[in-house]
């Protein structure tokens, strides 16, 4: 205990010390984070000396091995190391779904030099990774996916489309699941490859939301070549990366390993509704709608932190990222709804003179596909009914 | 600190599982309600002494196992998913912690041996009204000579009638006082009505009640903290018992989903019902955090251990009434029958999520404590 005392008072001098204030700030938008990739740019100075100052330490991804380009730090100094980003308020130094999905994939998948190959090179943010799984006719139902990879020897010719690439148009690479067993059962004919954007062949098109940004895209592939080295794990056994990968991803948009700091919605309500004599939000409604949703989204987080304890002791099952998924993205849209609710007609705003206007709606909207993107709530259901609750199907 | 209960936490949880299911099954308190409402099996209450439920959150100078709330909960949890009665939510959660929060060291020694073997039996004298709430009440204690006068009707006392002592919840001089009043004492009258549980609660009026002065729970302490932290703890604990109530209730519809066949299928099969046990299920999980979070807060002494506290009554109130509901409707036709055991589980759900307040009491608390 007294070793992580330690780990825990020489990170937070560190964090202190070395995290510039404009990091410690919450993320205004997506591109107010430093994402990496060929193409890297800081858009600001101290995105640059943060990311820079991490990468020394190690810290891009701590919980990694040395020898991928890790910080080596066991479970238990990592979480003192997430405590402590949470409570100063800093941000992730890469935002990078290498971090996130594809190095998970790799560190479980992949062969040993593949992981030697590509990890480092995550940590380093020099590869802007996309995920190529959705297709136009295979969304709920992404086993049914129609992308081809034709065997051509020493390479795979692949010919196809994928949709709901977040970020096809900036990434750099992109890890992407593919039918190399037409004749097999839909889940057993699936391989999961790397594909060089850059490659001939590959193109992108943006899909504009109803939020009217959007860092999705769709991705077209047509005969575009791929060395065989680019497969991970087994060929035709990719489904089962694809559900490890989901895991993750689920994980992630269900909130799990956030820093970035949630204003409380309490706060933003007494900031903007009347207030009646005893101090109180003077509409009853409301308030207990509020009272309501934070004893909802404090206890989500303990369940978090129970689930994840347990996890420790080995008590976890991979179908519990169904119930993250389904319930954190939940919380996050009746979030809006709220906030929506406590700005009145100033929520309403699109556009004005300035940069932040518009935030709330657009904010809200884009909340909407929380519960789309990443399986369905209805997927989620699916999955806690059959994996854990046991229930057959008709 | 890890949110998980410890190997020992787990070994009583276990053991409790297992004493509960033998001897204090659904069909036990069936029975006793149809024996004309009977409130407890003694012989059972007897082993429950025997097995130190009584002791376990006595402090160890006492003789007690010290073992904590954590401990309590499992149990409570448990006694939930048998709907197992006796006299732990009144005598052992209520009373005994009431006695462990007095600073009144005399009356602890005096009282606490009898308490843990079963002599004494203590609970509550709390409500006055319909609803529950914490800052008035009408039951007056006055100071006569050396000793105090007690005048006040108290309502829905839990096991009032099987209690030996009451601790009650009075105003002296404006301000909150707790006694401990000896039910053989002069001047009380004790009236029971049958709740929807099955359960007995009693009306007791206290009419010039005598009450001796080493008898007051607080002496130097403030009595609205003591009640206060009491509330903490006997919401804590309601909450354990909702939660051990949901699972069974859950867990038995889960089964009957796989067992009913309608239209050549079982009805389990049915995506309707797919999702919504789906959802009951992931509440569930959100109720599983929150009362071992605010058992462990009363238990570690956390400053946030009240906020706890209400959260934990005011989802486990809210989830449990949902979890209870869906049971009947997706039992059907045989879960509006009293042949069925799932109607007890609505029934003492209802019971237990208004007794020291509902989802809506608390969370207009939690609002109030967090200053909108």
């Amino acid at each position: 205990m007294k070793e992580l005392d330690d780990f825990r008072t020489a990170t937070r001098i560190w964090l202190e010390a070395n995290c510039p204030k404009s990091m410690c700030q919450p993320v205004k938008d997506p591109f107010d984070v430093y994402w990496g990739g060929r193409n890297a740019v800081f858009h600001t100075e101290d995105q640059k000396v943060w990311f820079e100052k991490m990468l020394e330490k190690r810290w891009v991804v701590p919980y990694w091995d040395k020898k991928y380009g890790g910080g080596g730090l066991t479970p238990e100094e990592n979480n003192i190391l997430t405590q402590e980003m949470t409570r100063l308020g800093c941000r992730k130094p890469l935002y990078s779904f290498g971090i996130s999905m594809l190095g998970p994939a790799l560190l479980k998948f992949a062969t040993e030099e593949q992981k030697l190959h590509y990890l480092p090179q995550i940590v380093e943010g020099k590869i802007w990774w996309c995920q190529g799984y959705s297709e136009p006719n295979a969304g709920s139902d992404l086993a049914s996916l129609q992308t081809k990879a034709i065997d051509k020897g020493d390479h795979f010719e692949i010919t196809g489309s994928k949709v709901w690439t977040s970020y096809a148009d900036k990434a750099d690479w992109i890890f992407c699941l593919v039918r190399t067993d037409f004749e097999a059962s839909k889940h057993t004919g699936i391989s999961f490859v790397l594909i060089n954007m850059a490659t001939e062949g590959v193109s992108t098109r943006p899909i504009k939301l109803i939020s009217g940004k959007s860092p999705f895209c769709e991705t077209f592939f047509d005969g575009v070549k791929v060395p065989k080295e680019n497969l991970i794990g087994t060929l035709n056994e990719g489904w089962n990366i694809a559900k490890f990968l989901l895991t993750h991803e689920r994980q992630m948009i269900g909130g799990i390993g956030e820093t970035d700091v949630r204003k409380e919605v309490h706060q933003v309500a007494l900031e903007n509704l009347p207030i009646n004599a005893q101090g109180s939000i003077a509409d009853g409604v409301l308030r207990g709608q509020i009272s309501d949703f934070e004893m909802d989204e404090e206890i989500f987080d303990l369940t978090i932190q129970r689930i994840t304890d347990e996890a420790k002791t080995g008590n976890n099952s991979g179908a519990l990222s169904s119930f993250f998924k389904f319930y954190g993205t939940e919380l996050n849209i009746a979030r809006q709804e709220l906030l929506m609710a406590l700005s009145g007609t100033e929520a309403l705003i699109w556009e004005k003179n300035n940069k932040s206007d518009g935030d709330l709606a657009r904010k809200f909207c884009r909340s909407k596909g929380n519960s789309i993107e990443g399986g369905t709530s209805e997927i989620q259901l699916n999955i806690i009914s059959k994996l854990i609750l046991g229930l057959p199907n008709k | 600190m890890a949110l998980l209960i410890t190997e020992e936490q787990k070994m009583l949880k276990d053991a409790a599982a297992e004493f509960l299911a033998a001897k204090a099954p659904v069909s036990a308190m069936r029975a006793l309600r149809d024996e004309g409402y009977k409130t407890f099996n003694p012989n059972l209450w007897e082993e429950m002494i025997a097995m130190g439920w009584t002791a376990l959150t006595v402090p160890e100078r006492y003789g007690g196992l010290d073992f904590g709330f954590v401990g309590l909960g499992q149990i409570l949890e448990e006694t939930g998913k048998h709907l197992s009665k006796s006299p732990l939510l009144s005598s052992v959660l209520l009373g005994t912690s009431a006695l462990k929060l007095s600073d009144n060291d005399a009356l602890k020694a005096k009282f606490f041996p009898g308490v843990m073997e079963g002599s004494i039996q203590l609970t509550l004298a709390l409500e006055e009204g319909k609803h529950h709430q914490i800052n008035s009440f009408e039951t007056q204690a006055v100071k006569v000579g050396d000793d105090y006068v007690l005048n006040g009707v108290k309502t829905m006392v839990m096991e009032g009638t099987t209690a030996s002592h009451f601790v009650v919840v009075s105003v002296l001089a404006s301000e909150i006082s707790l006694f401990l009043v000896d039910k053989k004492s002069e001047g009380i009258s004790i009236s029971e009505s049958i709740l929807m549980d099955a359960g007995t609660y009693a009306e007791i009026a206290f009419e010039k009640v005598k009450v001796s002065a080493q008898n007051k729970l607080n002496l130097q302490q403030d009595g609205k903290l003591m009640l206060d932290q009491l509330m903490a703890i006997a919401y804590s604990g309601l909450a354990s018992e909702l939660l051990g109530i949901g699972q069974q209730a859950f867990d038995s519809t889960i089964q009957y989903l796989k067992e009913r066949s309608q239209f050549g299928v079982v009805i389990g099969s049915y995506q309707a019902l797919q999702h919504r046990a789906a959802i009951l299920f992931s509440e569930l999980e959100l109720c599983k955090s929150i009362v071992l979070k605010a058992l462990k807060a009363i238990d570690e002494k956390d400053n946030n251990a009240m906020r706890y506290a209400h959260l934990a009554k005011a989802k486990l109130g809210k989830t449990v009434k949902q979890v209870t509901n869906e049971a009947i409707q997706m039992h059907g036709g045989i879960g509006v029958t009293d042949d069925a055991n799932i109607g007890f589980y609505l029934k003492r759900a209802r019971v237990v999520q208004q007794l020291f307040g509902d989802y809506h009491y608390h969370l207009d608390q939690l609002a109030i404590l967090k200053g909108f």
